[in-house]
């Protein structure tokens, strides 16, 4: 079983191997390493954004335990099982300058490794995080997206809620079964606290790169304020908002999404 | 046949323009606390002439919702520990994968199991899938931390002579050592339900009771899923003792009342699936595979009768419920038919729990109905002598 520093060899269509376990990974362009973590969703091989990110970095977009077709340990059941795994990744494939970006769900795991180390990350991205409390104890911060059936989530989710729509009697059936189990997975590591460690954002003072909160601007299981509040926590973070888009903006507007990734990390 | 009656102890009042869910979302505005007290006071008097008539007890708990005021069963269970003298006392189910501390678990139940004078019987279960938003404990993965729960509550149940340890995934706790501890040795008997037939091979291996709720003529299948693991760890067939059917009963002295008493608690079947769709399938209670088919709209199959028909429970007529064994309904000798028929059926079904009751049948129609089937079906069911089964696949 390789362990978590050595770089295992691997075909760039084949899966990646982290602590033993077999992970889906998209992995295209050349260039500064640029790792990508998706949202609860799940990420699609044919999503326009990831040939626009590859077009001036070299793109890792690994699928997270448990999500896709990727293998979960049974011991995994947090945020910070997640962010462990996360260093462990780029520590078996020695990323080194690494542009982090997360979606949603994956911007908080985004967060919660790079407030453990930064040492090979040196520009973070956060669009639409989740994962902080802001709220008093009687708001909820984030919509509960366990009680909402698909339709009524994505007129939350996206500005275009027809993007989010999907036929799952006509899919093929490997992406019909990664749908169940992104949703169960998601619920593995989010159910409670729902969608937030309650100590994350007192640690986001430690993230000392470079970092830029992205804001989908028609998010509705977010509102505009807590994306603010998550900007602020984390020093010198910039934040910018992005038009025609939600919770989604990497797949509502993938260009402009791209292109304010690639501009903040120089590329 | 040893039989247990069963009421949800449902609030009816509120059932009318509740909407789209009698569950979760329904405002507890519509609750009159008074109308509730009464409701409580009167189920239990039903409870408490099954004792004298030598019916056992079954009762459950559901949250946040009109079908079933027992948010709490250790409540019922305690009084009717104590104004009840002779009959089991069967909590079907306490919803283990509902709990955050199965040491309080254990606590309620071995008090009650004393103060009772041995009469528990403990139906752990699950949870239903629309309650875990309530009870906010995580779906993913509740099969797992139920089967910790049980182990921790037998292992706290039975160790008398020091205080113990325990460290694992679920739960924590440092000096274990439960006062008071059960009458029963080692422990009240355990029960549990299941649809499933991977899940009713594990109950039969662990040699637990089992119970099928409304599962009809196609019961069959999960008694011999039980059969199999039972015999894998214990080398022989499992007596009947070790099963148990819901069904809902009716009788009378004549059809045409007995047809009416069985329309009255037949509103359960309606009336139970009301709840918001959006609650309905919490992630990680059912499979990947159940799963995959929910998206592509592949339903699962209705409840079938004896001769292959489905029935839809919303819409089933009386005579449907019958055929299908959810429902047995009669005069004494056409009940009394119905279920040795259907116990024949299952191989050998040892405890009928019976839904006496349901909805807004009366007080007087719910004496009716239990009096009659004590004296006239539960004297002939008690000799009724259950068949040996043979294993279907073994």
């Amino acid at each position: 079983m390789p362990t978590a520093t050595q770089a295992v060899p691997r075909t760039t269509s084949g899966p990646l191997t982290v602590n033993g376990l077999q992970i889906e990974a998209i992995e295209r362009g050349k260039g500064r390493p640029l790792l990508f973590l998706h949202p609860g969703i799940g990420i699609d091989p044919k999503a326009p954004v990831l040939d626009a990110l590859a077009a001036k970095a070299g793109l890792i977009a690994p699928s997270h335990p448990g999500f896709g077709t990727s293998e979960l340990a049974p011991t995994m059941t947090t945020v910070e099982d997640l962010s462990y795994f996360y260093l462990d990744l780029m520590d078996a494939l020695d990323l080194d300058d690494a542009v982090v970006v997360g979606v949603g769900f994956g911007a908080w795991i985004a967060a919660a490794t790079a407030v453990k180390s930064t040492a090979r990350m040196s520009r973070l991205v956060l669009a639409n995080p989740v994962g902080i409390k802001v709220g008093d104890r009687d708001t909820r911060d984030i919509v509960d997206i366990f009680a909402l059936l698909e339709p009524e989530l994505n007129k939350l989710a996206y500005a275009d809620p027809t993007l989010g729509t999907r036929d799952y009697k006509s899919l093929p059936d490997a992406e019909v079964i990664a749908t169940a189990r992104n949703r169960e997975t998601l619920a593995r590591f989010a159910w409670q606290p729902y969608m937030h460690d309650p100590k994350l954002k007192s640690r986001l003072h430690r993230i000392r790169i470079p970092t830029l909160v992205l804001w989908g601007r028609h998010d509705g299981i977010l509102s505009e304020s807590y994306g603010r509040a998550f900007c602020a926590a984390i020093p010198g973070a910039r934040f910018e908002l992005i038009d025609k888009a939600g919770h989604f903006p990497h797949i509502e507007q993938p260009q402009l999404f791209a292109d304010r990734v690639l501009t903040f990390a120089g590329l | 046949m040893k039989v247990y009656h069963f009421t949800e102890q449902a609030y009816p009042p509120a059932w009318e323009n509740a909407g789209n869910s009698l569950r979760i979302v329904l405002p507890n505005r519509r609750m009159d606390p008074k109308i509730a007290g009464d409701l409580f006071h009167r189920y239990y008097d039903e409870w408490q002439l099954c004792d004298e008539l030598g019916l056992d007890i079954m009762l459950n708990e559901h949250h946040s919702t009109a079908t079933c005021m027992s948010s709490t069963c250790i409540v019922g269970l305690s009084i009717l520990a104590r104004i009840t003298q002779r009959a089991r006392l069967l909590v079907l189910g306490y919803p283990l994968g509902h709990r955050p501390d199965p040491l309080r678990c254990a606590e309620e139940l071995a008090t009650v199991d004393v103060i009772s004078r041995g009469r528990l019987d403990m139906g752990f279960v699950k949870g239903v899938p629309y309650e875990f938003p309530v009870s906010n404990q995580n779906p993913v993965r509740v099969m797992d931390r139920f089967w910790e729960a049980h182990d921790f509550i037998i292992k706290a149940m039975s160790s008398h002579d020091e205080p113990f340890n325990w460290e694992s995934e679920f739960f924590h706790y440092r000096h274990v050592n439960l006062w008071p501890r059960p009458v029963q040795e080692p422990h009240p008997p355990v029960w549990s339900t299941t649809g499933s037939r991977g899940n009713a091979r594990v109950l039969g291996e662990r040699g637990i009771a089992m119970a099928t709720l409304g599962t009809g003529y196609a019961t069959r299948p999960l008694y011999d899923a039980y059969r199999e693991g039972y015999v894998k760890t214990h080398g022989k067939l499992p007596g009947a003792d070790r099963f148990a059917y819901l069904g809902l009963v009716a009788v009378a002295d004549n059809v045409t009342e007995a047809h009416r008493l069985g329309k009255l608690v037949s509103v359960y079947l309606p009336s139970s699936g009301i709840v918001a769709p959006q609650f309905r399938n919490p992630p990680g209670y059912l499979s990947i595979e159940d799963n995959v088919k929910l998206l592509r709209g592949e339903a699962k199959p209705r409840t079938g009768t004896k001769d292959g028909r489905f029935i839809d429970m919303r819409t089933a007529s009386v005579q449907d419920l019958v055929d299908t064994g959810v429902l047995f309904c009669g005069t004494p000798d056409q009940v009394y038919d119905q279920i040795v028929e259907f116990a024949e059926y299952c191989g050998g079904m040892g405890n009928m729990l019976m839904m006496g009751q349901a909805g807004a049948m009366s007080h007087e129609d719910t004496v009716a109905n239990l009096t009659l089937f004590s004296k006239e079906v539960l004297p002939r069911l008690r000799e009724y002598k259950q068949p040996v089964a043979e294993m279907a696949a073994a």
